[in-house]
């Protein structure tokens, strides 16, 4: 984290930012993100994140007000496409060269002014425009089914846009911006205390890992340690979210494939894991845990209690994984459907289950430690190279069984911390930092400046943002019957992608 | 919970086991776990101390200097000298609970939906009461006929995620709402109860209203969480409207972020009027 903790200072003012992203990328780094955050003065600062190993790099370059367009990225970097299509949305600023620039997060009308997160634009509010897109696709009884926003069973908003001739999906567009809840701007002159909370409520089902990120870059901007009982704490309630999420997707699983005992069974784990995270902290989603310098207090339930409980809960969910994987009409439905072949996952640098499901073994708890995961030796499970839904779910047993034993050591290591404090109290200097944590889908991004000790902006990159770009590219053959475990597998939230 | 498979029950899939698919192990195992289903709201439900529903204000306690700054949602209010909390802004991070413990507390755990909006302002004004026992009835009345069975369309209106998680759970075994009568069901022309999450997106606006105007009636409309009660932390922004209150007519105000399955329930059956007497505004 300290890499990134210097201020990261102003880059070379007219070189192009596409070529170095290109450059870096050549040279074996990961295009992870690209962030931009306006200023009061109306400019604009755009910073794409790279992954090197062991560190993160920042290659900065800052558009003045009245420059309208920059050199896309996307023709270098195609990871860059929906990075330059909501920075676009957002800003209005065009990226030349970007091959299909249409609107993802924010479609507004033309002429309508943009939000520009970061500056001191006032825009009051603004209504998405509803047109629909043109179709892609041609041919004889070809037809577009809108599935979504508003879809059958309990599903967050979202669009998908399926060209289809009846049952093959030959192209599908995704559209999030139903639930766009403008959160890069109301991150803007929050306290960092504020942050927090609204960092908990950027995707709500990884709440820990969400207030871990945003925390470690102020953390990583004022130099402080966090205590090491709350970093085991962190860890704690960290994994138990893992668990939750990842037995969430295969809940989705088992009510796709109709198996009612199965979904009756691995949704009572999840209930379980709930409430012990609400024995734990009184919140059902560790909300109020993670504090800027630590962790708001000790766990609510005795060590012996949480461990008895931990215990409980691994042995019934793992052997239920179990015999889930082995039975046939479950594992028929997701052999070979959704595959996202190792070389697209590879070039875009997919991440978390999806990508180790496709040959990334890059894992942040490994890649890039952070907090108290290097001195409990946790480590990455062994990447798949099949890449379909049945990988990614391999991949999530796996993690199951490895954030269980993390979650015991955490709770074993806190009975055996002594005493000592659960914060670190600090004001945060004025500056720019990155966080990031291993959330359950994978590497989270939290890109914070500080300015009086109020956040300037605050920009989330939440692993769905990054992976859900890659939805389209898993259909293969596959039929409109697949789709459900297609999306299952994935395991995305669309609170974070939609900002 | 756990008291074993008998003997009989055995005996009886013994000829099953040759089934591929492992069918008669998964029946088994949800045989072995025994009854694990909440008895709410036939009687009260015991899990709950330590589980965050709302938040409460002391009778009579005169408010210190300032202390409504400490909550970053602005729940928290002085009129003449009357301190005041409102559920439908609280988003529970417990600043006010932690900072002056003597006014504020944690609690009810469950019960904590209302036919008013007015009313999820704590402790209640001299004409509540009154004003609320009016909704109550005109709202029994419109929804007397959904009683038997109720048809539950969920739409997200903007939320974090973690509402769509807790509807969700209703229909797992602990909840269990279809034992209640409660379906969710994929069409709006078959639904009778509306389930609102979020801040009220303005990208969900027209979406939202379609889906209201194409239910039949009666309909009766649940404002779920916070967020979709008065739009919590995430709003004010561009892209938010405070809460759904502005874009479809709401019957039901249920507080809590997000609110917790218990909360959802009490919020349905208070909707169409299954709650047993007493339980709740």
């Amino acid at each position: 984290m300290r890499e990134a903790a210097a201020p990261v200072g102003g880059g070379l003012v007219g070189e192009e930012l596409a070529s170095r992203v290109a450059g870096a990328v050549r040279a074996g780094a990961r295009f992870a993100a690209l962030l931009p955050t306006g200023r009061p003065d109306g400019s604009l600062c755009l910073r794409a994140v790279l992954a090197w190993p062991g560190r993160y790099g920042l290659e900065e370059e800052v558009l003045a007000p009245e420059v309208g367009a920059y050199q896309a990225l996307t023709p270098t970097t195609p990871g860059a496409t929906w990075y330059e299509r909501e920075l676009h949305d957002l800003y209005g600023v065009r990226p030349l060269g970007h091959p299909r620039l249409d609107p993802l997060v924010l479609p507004l009308a033309p002429g309508t002014p943009r939000p520009r997160p970061g500056t001191a634009a006032d825009v009051g509010c603004l209504d998405p425009s509803e047109e629909p897109l043109p179709g892609h696709v041609s041919g004889e009884g070809l037809f577009t089914i809108p599935y979504g926003p508003v879809r059958s069973g309990v599903f967050e908003a979202i669009q998908y846009l399926v060209e289809t001739p009846g049952e093959e999906i030959p192209h599908l567009r995704t559209r999030v911006y139903h639930k766009h809840r403008g959160l890069s701007r109301r991150f803007c002159g929050l306290s960092v205390g504020d942050g927090v909370l609204l960092a908990e409520r950027v995707e709500g089902t990884t709440s820990v890992a969400q207030a871990s990120a945003y925390c470690q870059a102020l953390e990583a901007l004022a130099g402080v340690e966090v205590p090491p009982r709350a970093g085991l704490s962190r860890v704690l309630h960290a994994e138990l979210e893992r668990v939750a999420n990842h037995l969430d997707s295969m809940v989705r699983h088992t009510e796709g494939a109709g198996q009612a005992v199965a979904y009756a069974r691995l949704s009572l784990h999840k209930e379980r894991v709930l409430r012990l995270q609400a024995r734990l902290c009184g919140h059902r989603f560790g909300r109020g845990v993670v504090v800027p310098g630590g962790v708001s207090g000790p766990p609510s339930l005795g060590a012996a209690q949480a461990l008895a409980e931990l215990a409980r809960i691994d042995k019934g969910a793992t052997a239920d994984i179990r015999l889930l994987m082995e039975t046939p009409s479950f594992l028929d439905r997701l052999r070979g459907t959704g595959v996202l072949p190792p070389e697209v996952a590879g070039a875009h640098g997919a991440v978390g289950p999806i990508g180790r499901a496709s040959g990334l073994a890059e894992d942040l708890r490994v890649a890039r430690p952070y907090g108290a995961y290097p001195r409990l030796g946790a480590q990455a499970v062994e990447p798949r190279e099949r890449g379909d839904a049945l990988a990614r779910q391999e991949v999530r047993v796996a993690e199951v069984a490895r954030s269980f034993s993390l979650a015991r050591q955490a709770l074993e290591g806190l009975a055996g911390a002594g005493d000592g404090p659960w914060r670190a109290q600090f004001d945060p200097p004025d500056g720019t930092a990155l966080g990031w944590a291993e959330a359950p889908q994978g590497e989270l991004l939290y890109l914070v400046e500080v300015e009086d000790g109020r956040l300037r902006a605050a920009r989330p990159r939440c692993p769905a943002f990054h992976n859900l770009a890659l939805f389209a590219q898993a259909f293969r053959g596959d039929i409109y019957t697949d789709f459900v475990f297609i999306e299952a597998s994935f395991g995305l939230s669309v609170a974070g992608v939609a900002g | 919970m756990g008291r074993g498979v008998p003997d009989r029950v055995r005996r009886s899939l013994e000829p099953f086991r040759h089934i591929p698919g492992q069918a008669h192990m998964w029946v088994l195992r949800g045989l072995r776990e025994g009854i694990v289903t909440t008895a709410y709201p036939r009687r009260p439900d015991g899990y709950g101390p330590g589980w965050m529903g709302a938040v409460s204000v002391a009778e009579g306690a005169s408010p210190p200097q300032g202390v409504a700054e400490v909550c970053p949602t602005g729940a928290i209010s002085e009129e003449g000298g009357r301190l005041r909390l409102d559920r439908g802004r609280c988003i529970l991070c417990g600043r006010c609970t932690s900072r002056h413990p003597e006014l504020f507390r944690f609690g009810p755990d469950h019960e904590t939906a209302s036919v008013s909006r007015q009313a999820l302002v704590v402790p209640p004004g001299e004409d509540d009461e009154e004003a609320l026992g009016k909704v109550r009835s005109e709202l029994g009345r419109r929804v007397r006929s959904l009683r038997r069975s109720i048809h539950v369309r969920h739409v997200d209106a903007g939320s974090d995620g973690s509402e769509e998680w807790e509807v969700a759970a209703l229909t797992n075994p602990v909840y269990d709402v279809q034992r209640l009568g409660i379906f969710f069901t994929a069409t709006p022309r078959h639904a009778d109860l509306l389930l609102v999450t979020g801040a009220g997106a303005a990208g969900m606006a027209g979406p939202l209203r379609r889906t209201w105007e194409a239910m039949p009636d009666p309909k009766v409309v649940v404002a779920a969480g916070t967020d979709a009660v008065s739009g919590g932390l995430v709003h004010p922004t561009y892209a938010t409207r405070g809460g759904v209150g502005d874009l479809v007519p709401v019957d039901v105000w249920v507080p809590g972020s997000p609110p917790s399955p218990f909360s959802l329930l009490h919020g349905i059956l208070l909707a169409v009027g299954l709650l047993p007497s007493g339980g709740g505004a």
